[in-house]
């Protein structure tokens, strides 16, 4: 019963949405308001409509229902509860499901919100969202129901459907198939959810940036509307990827965060045209500029969100002949192409009239240093797309498979990334309209000799490597350059306001968050950056076979093999963990505990590792699962990762700085 | 002389995704280490996108037993790698092999740069014209439009010192 009744509700909301589109383009064409109005409450009617379909697939999840198939596929009676609700975004199905309720959220929010106030774009905002919606709907009721039951017919032959067929019985297996063990870890619990946040919240910039071409508002007007959207959307998505990293670190066992995966890759391809984007869009509101730019920005920021999703979801990346096959893929491609041709169409249609008010007048000023940050994070982007999608073709054109594996990636990106953190000390340091090389490099000179004298210390303490050491360079220097500029300002407001430094330092950020939380973000990347640097130039790893009190050695560390065990855990796991004595020289710093996990449901093992965590390091220690484990003789592999935690650290931090740049300006108003 | 300038750029651009040469060393008796030194430069060719050292199928434990045979037996870096190739086709490897078809892995990203290099010079060069012309016809030129708030925060400064 509840299973038709989630999906009654799905299909109800299906047509809904395509009564909102119709009834939305129908009342701005006739004009008339009433139908628009109409449109507007039937947008808003979906949000508890999803809610109530996501709702009902979550108990059938938490309530052991095996015979809706999506549940048995992703839970087991094992699994404790939090885990079945979170399943929900565990397989395909649900997922989209998760898709659509967000995106009906962000609609109604918008619909909700200041509707008077912009009449003249909100239609079109519901029309394009509502496009979207009805895309993703239509996938989930015609082709990933997630409310499909098990039907035994006569033979034996077990169906699947949502409503019972003629000469048939419910089929109930005893038990589910279980969530990937994989999946299971707290940050992947979060990753999705918060990777989806960001690739929603994106479709709202661009449903304005429409909605502006549509009602041929050249102005900035949609940019104010969506400043806050797009700052959000962009902290999500970063905090996917960071989750998803840090999920990586601690679950998939190979001493890493970052392969280079297609599947990173297709999240990480809207983030860099997402932050080209953040940064172009300031032009815009200071000077009036790239206004054409900024629609191309957010045009490819919606299309890449399409194709993330699109990649992680039709098989295309297993191969191209799986996409041929699965039947969300063509679907994907189909509306991928539709909204990006006929978004460059409009955008074309509007081209004269977004040209800009102003010109560029240096190649110095802040918006000639913020277009060459546009042109590196787009080149960034071709590396990326090129990678993904050149196996696509080689396997389309020459039946030849090919890998485009983190050498490839790391070439290219490197010097264009280290572009990027030359103009992020660059760029604060300019000003709008006009600057020369002579004036920036007046400013820049102090935290350039500042960052050598770091740079030569570090080659006489830490390492001679030529590229760690301009990596330590670029770092030093921008962190020089945005220290700098908090001091500039602090002592400013210390001597106009007579405030002492910690409350001058607290109404910076009320006078001008986004510039001084964009700083917080700069200083932020600039801890991971220590990170990345350290873990891809100096990790150090060795593998080895101990018996019980022998010893393996890897830089300065010794870690001696002291027990092991074997027990089962409360959810069904075969735990088998070892204990490691870890010492520097002679000194005993402590133990570590590597394990591995066995899930027998899903006949899969988990490789935990020991972790030892300083700023210095990260000691990471695992018990090599494909080998046997006793006390005779038990196979570790270690690594010694330099540095990695600022990655963390930097990550930490760079939440707090979007917080800063995204919270509402409430002394603003009071000040003006 | 730009043109030059370019094809420079291109040529720089691709010689850096194609990267060093490699040089291989191997010993008499491989260990675990000198096993995963080639392994984690091989693709698991059965999984997506999975290094061979980390891969806990059974099929890369074998094929990890087999790098460390053909070690023992005193057989290269290249040479073992070329064999998994033959075995198992080009995806084996981390990148594209350099020829034929996959060239243009190498060549399209450092092109497609270039454009846009080329596109962001040609449009800055049209503006600056544009100022020129502007500014000979007589009108005046505007005042170049500062960040307010860092003019104000100078005025200060300058006030006080």
């Amino acid at each position: 019963m509840l299973a038709e009744i989630g999906f009654g509700v799905l299909v109800f909301t299906f047509f809904l949405t395509l009564y909102t589109l119709g009834a939305a383009l129908y009342g701005e064409w006739k004009r008339l308001d009433a139908v628009v109005e109409s449109a507007r409450q039937a947008m808003l009617l979906t949000w508890p409509l999803l809610t109530l379909s996501a709702l009902t697939l979550i108990y059938l999840l938490v309530n052991n229902s095996y015979q809706v198939s999506f549940v048995y596929e992703v839970t087991s009676r094992s699994m404790p509860a939090y885990l079945k609700a979170t399943a929900l975004w565990g397989g395909q199905a649900g997922s989209l499901v998760f898709w659509a309720w967000l995106m009906s959220a962000f609609t109604s929010l918008v619909a909700l919100r200041k509707w008077e106030r912009d009449r003249e774009l909100l239609p079109w905002v519901l029309v394009v969202a509502a496009v979207t919606l009805a895309f993703f709907l239509s996938l989930i009721v015609f082709f990933e129901n997630p409310f499909l039951r098990y039907w035994q017919t006569a033979e034996g032959d077990i169906i699947r459907a949502v409503f019972q067929p003629a000469r048939t019985l419910p089929f109930i297996p005893s038990d589910g198939r279980g969530l990937n063990p994989l999946l299971r870890h707290p940050g992947m619990i979060i990753h999705p959810p918060m990777l989806y946040l960001g690739f929603v919240s994106f479709v709202i910039p661009y449903a304005f940036a429409m909605a502006a071409l549509i009602t041929n508002r050249s102005d900035d007007r949609w940019i104010h509307l969506t400043r806050r959207w797009t700052l959000w959307a962009w902290l999500f998505l970063s905090l996917g990827l960071v989750l998803g990293g840090r999920w990586a670190y601690d679950v998939l066992g190979w001493g890493g965060y970052w392969a280079w995966d297609p599947v990173e890759i297709a999240a990480f391809m809207p983030w860099l045209t997402g932050t080209a984007f953040l940064h172009s869009v300031m032009i815009q509101e200071k000077r009036g500029m790239f206004k054409q730019w900024n629609m191309i920005l957010i045009i490819l920021t919606y299309a890449l969100v399409i194709f993330g999703t699109f990649l992680t979801r039709s098989g295309v990346l297993s191969s191209v002949h799986a996409f041929a096959q699965s039947a969300i893929g063509p679907m994907f491609f189909g509306f991928i192409a539709l909204t990006f041709f006929s978004s460059v169409g409009l955008l074309i249609y509007r081209w004269e009239s977004l040209k800009a008010d102003v010109e560029i007048k240096s190649l110095f000023s802040r918006e000639s240093l913020f277009l060459f940050n546009n042109l590196l994070f787009m080149s960034v982007l071709v590396v990326c797309f090129w990678g993904v999608l050149f196996p696509l073709l080689s396997e389309l054109f020459t039946n030849q498979k090919v890998t485009v594996g983190p050498p490839f990636y790391e070439r290219a990106t490197a010097p264009l990334f280290a572009a990027l953190m030359f103009l992020m000390g660059a760029a604060p340091l300019s000003t709008w309209g006009s600057a020369s090389a002579r004036t920036i490099g007046r400013a820049l000179w102090k935290p350039a000799v500042a960052a050598a004298l770091v740079t030569v210390v570090l080659f006489f303490t830490y390492s001679r490597n030529g590229i760690a050491l301009i990596g330590f360079f670029l770092i030093a220097l921008v962190l020089f350059v945005t220290l700098y500029e908090f001091w500039r300002a602090v002592r400013a407001r210390r001597k106009a306001h007579r405030e002492n430094i910690f409350s001058a330092f607290w109404n910076l950020f009320g006078r001008n968050r986004r510039r001084y939380g964009g700083y917080v973000v700069h200083i932020s990347m600039m801890l991971m950056a220590i990170g990345i640097l350290g873990i891809e130039l100096f990790q150090k790893e060795t593998q080895g076979t101990l018996a019980l009190h022998q010893s393996l050695v890897l830089d300065g560390y010794r870690l001696e093999y002291r027990d092991i065990a074997r027990f089962p855990a409360p959810d069904s796991r075969e735990v088998t963990r070892a204990v490691v004595n870890v010492y520097q020289g002679e000194r005993y710093l402590g133990q570590l505990y590597p394990r591995i996990d066995y899930y027998p449901e899903a006949k899969q093992n988990m490789t935990i590792p020991g972790q030892r965590p300083t700023l210095r390091d990260d000691l990471y220690v695992l018990l090599v699962d494909w080998e046997p484990a006793s006390a005779s003789g038990a196979t570790f592999k270690v690594y010694v990762n330099p540095l990695v935690n600022w990655l963390w650290l930097g990550s930490l931090l760079f939440f707090v700085g979007i917080l800063i740049a995204a919270w509402p300006e409430r002394e603003r108003r009071t000040e003006s | 002389m730009k043109s030059r300038s370019f094809l420079l750029f291109i040529v720089v651009f691709a010689l850096t995704l194609l990267g060093p040469v490699e040089a291989f060393a191997q010993g008499s008796a491989p260990s675990d280490d000198d096993v995963n030194r080639i392994a984690k430069e091989l693709y698991c060719p059965v999984c997506e996108n999975t290094p061979l050292d980390v891969c806990p199928t059974q099929a890369c434990a074998e094929w990890r037993e087999q790098i460390r045979l053909m070690l023992a037996e005193g057989k290269t870096d290249a040479e073992i790698k070329q064999y998994f190739v033959d075995y198992y086709g080009a995806r084996v490897l981390a990148e594209p092999p350099r020829q034929g078809f996959n060239w243009l892995a190498y060549l399209v990203p450092p092109v497609l740069i270039a454009f846009g290099i080329f596109v962001l010079a040609r449009t800055l060069k049209g503006w600056a014209k544009h100022d020129i012309t502007e500014s000979h016809g007589g009108e005046s030129e505007p005042q170049a439009e500062v960040d307010e708030y860092v003019r104000r925060l100078e005025e200060e400064l300058h006030k006080r010192q």
